[in-house]
């Protein structure tokens, strides 16, 4: 294999860059510096030339959300720079090693883009999981502080609690202005009235990340990187039914299957490959023959059907039932459902009743039909994309695995009699609901 | 420094001090020993001029916050797809057999809470299991039983050894 561009983890090796002496003696800043020679609009040019998207899901043009805030004299309020760290999209943890592994390039980014966008205050709102990533950020923050390299910019590292839909921006918002994270009816756009209904630009990390490579580079020469439409490198997340899991940085129109069986080993056990979910849980699966042609960029996905959303690739083999996958899908959207527009609440509910009735053998051919309706009517009627994604996901495994479906009801049950990969894998159990009577198990539960 | 002065400490970073109120409830978290008691929402809405029916109404939102005891040590399974095609669901199994519970429950001398979770971002390394917000990766169920061992072993004081990637 040709020897691959590092963007976002150059300079690494492989490790983690945490000495911020180590980190300078590198070159480190030196794209902060040349941005605090420009004018604002100068590096939102620089971002612009780069034709960098975003990297959250997405691939909004970065240069253009920074552009779209209204200048400090327009508008005399408090220009706000939130970056969404709050992961959490399914088959997703890219962002975690960006912030583990180049916490100085990504803070050094925020600064950056601050500068663009006129602000001094920067918020980062980082999953309540990430325990060391966080510490981490503190860490390199108080760095950055005693070599006072943060200027007037007032960092507030702030830690989520568990919500997946706080990933979308205006939940988020609302989440950092100490309420329940529930999407906001849009517009206004953050970029007008966001953090307290002042501008706000909201990036993910690896976005971030990424501009200060191009304020290093120059847009021009990140723009010759990876293909039309989908320039530089993304950093692939791989999972699932493959040898070697991980985040694998690659230009961006890399051929997926070269993604699966070279990067990643290929599959365990020499197993066929069935399926391929390309950008996270929200997107339209592949079925092995569309994997043969795709390549991982957003045109190629685009023509596919799908999205190459947040760059997750979750490898699925042989042995997994296509229901069972649909019912853990549709249970995980079913939680993090924040509950505010009923097409989502209520349709998520059905899905899964749907679904598992399907695979317990107690489904007719209506459900099916139900089950396809309710997505139809979830879709598009409701304030954020999570239902949405939610119903194109769980309907493209039915639309592209029709036979496996149809088997469940024609044979009164799952044909994977109990083989299924994901047989009989638990939704989360809340504590909130549960009760805490430590009641001992007698002898062993299987 | 108590919790009220370290709460004012946090609203100070803000420009709103409604803000304070998600990192103010996890301080009360940990001061209230994983959970949030009445009392906690109590002291959370005197510290921020909020209600505690307020306060409450965050908590019950995330899923982090906690409305019922848990363990001195908590144990999560994630068993989104990309560990359960890995077989997050065996693991989870062996953790109930070696603790002696089901996942949503505590054992009775208030040692551990099991339970499994959604996605926790570490799906190349699955199953990944969070022992007090440190993640295992690459937890196999062959691994499970050194695992629990190890964790009855700790101190009663919580686990870091954090060894996420």
């Amino acid at each position: 294999m040709a020897t691959l561009p590092d963007v976002v983890f150059a300079g690494t090796n492989g490790d983690a860059v945490t000495d911020i002496a180590a980190y300078e003696a590198a070159g480190g800043f030196g794209a902060l510096t040349r941005a605090l020679t420009m004018a604002p609009d100068d590096v939102i040019e620089e971002l612009n030339a780069s034709q960098l998207r975003g990297r959250g899901g997405a691939f909004f043009p970065t240069g253009r959300k920074w552009s779209f805030l209204p200048k400090p004299e327009q508008m005399p309020k408090p220009h706000y720079l939130v970056v969404n760290a709050d992961e959490s999209e399914p088959g997703t943890f890219k962002d975690r090693e960006i912030m583990l592994r180049v916490p100085f390039r990504f803070l050094e980014g925020c600064l950056i883009a601050a500068h663009a966008i006129q602000s001094t205050h920067v918020f980062i709102y980082i999953r309540g999981e990430y325990q060391q990533e966080f510490e981490v950020l503190r860490d390199s923050l108080e760095a950055m502080r005693k070599r006072k390299l943060l200027g007037k910019v007032a960092f507030v590292l702030h830690r989520g609690a568990g919500a997946y839909i706080c990933g979308e921006e205006t939940a988020l918002l609302e989440s950092l202005e100490g309420k329940r994270g529930q999407p906001r009816t849009k517009p206004p756009f953050p970029a007008v009235a966001g953090l307290y209904a002042a501008p706000t630009a909201v990036n993910n990390v690896e976005s971030i990340t990424t501009a200060t490579s191009v304020l290093e580079m120059g847009g021009t020469a990140y723009a010759k990187l990876g293909v039309e439409n989908s320039t530089g490198t993304r950093v692939f997340s791989l999972s699932g039914n493959v040898a070697n899991g991980g985040n694998y940085e690659l230009p961006h129109g890399f051929p997926l299957k070269d993604l699966i069986y070279d990067v990643g080993g290929g599959i365990p056990g020499g197993r066929p490959l069935k399926a391929v979910i390309p950008g996270g849980s929200s997107t339209v699966i592949l079925t092995a023959d569309e994997v043969e042609r795709a390549t991982l960029d957003f045109d190629s996905m685009t023509s596919l059907g799908t999205a190459i959303g947040s760059a997750a690739v979750i490898a699925i083999d042989d042995r997994c039932c296509m229901v069972q996958l649909g019912i853990r899908v549709s249970q995980f959207y079913e939680h993090e459902s924040c509950g505010k527009c009923t097409p989502c609440r209520v349709g998520t509910h059905w899905s899964t009743q749907i679904l598992e009735k399907l695979e317990d053998g107690r489904a007719s051919q209506a459900d099916l039909d139900l089950l396809l309706s309710v997505a139809e009517r979830v879709n598009g009627k409701c304030l954020c994309p999570l239902g949405d994604t939610a119903m194109i996901a769980i309907t493209s495994y039915v639309d592209k695995f029709r036979d496996e479906f149809q088997a469940h009801i024609d044979q009164g049950g799952c044909p994977f009699a109990g083989e299924s990969s994901l047989e009989g894998i638990l939704a989360p159990v809340a504590i909130h609901s549960a009760s805490a009577h430590g009641e001992a198990l007698e002898g062993a539960h299987v | 420094m108590s919790l009220a002065e370290q709460i004012q400490d946090i609203r100070a970073q803000y420009p709103n001090s409604l803000s304070a109120v998600m990192p103010a409830l996890q301080l009360a978290q940990t001061e209230h020993g994983g959970w949030l008691p009445p009392e906690a929402f109590r002291e959370v809405a005197d510290a921020l001029d909020l209600t505690p029916a307020y306060c409450a109404s965050i908590a019950s939102f995330y899923d982090m916050f906690r409305l019922a005891p848990v363990g001195e040590t908590l144990v999560e399974v994630c068993t989104n797809i990309s560990c359960g095609l890995a077989g997050a669901q065996q693991v989870v199994e062996g953790l109930e057999r070696e603790i002696g519970i089901r996942a949503g429950e505590t054992t009775s001398d208030g040692r551990f809470t099991l339970r499994t979770v959604e996605c926790i971002g570490g799906c190349g390394w699955a199953t990944v299991v969070a022992v007090d917000n440190r993640h295992r990766l690459q937890v196999k169920p062959e691994d499970v039983s050194a695992l629990v061992a190890e964790l009855r072993g700790e101190a009663a004081g919580r686990g870091d050894d954090g060894d996420a990637a």
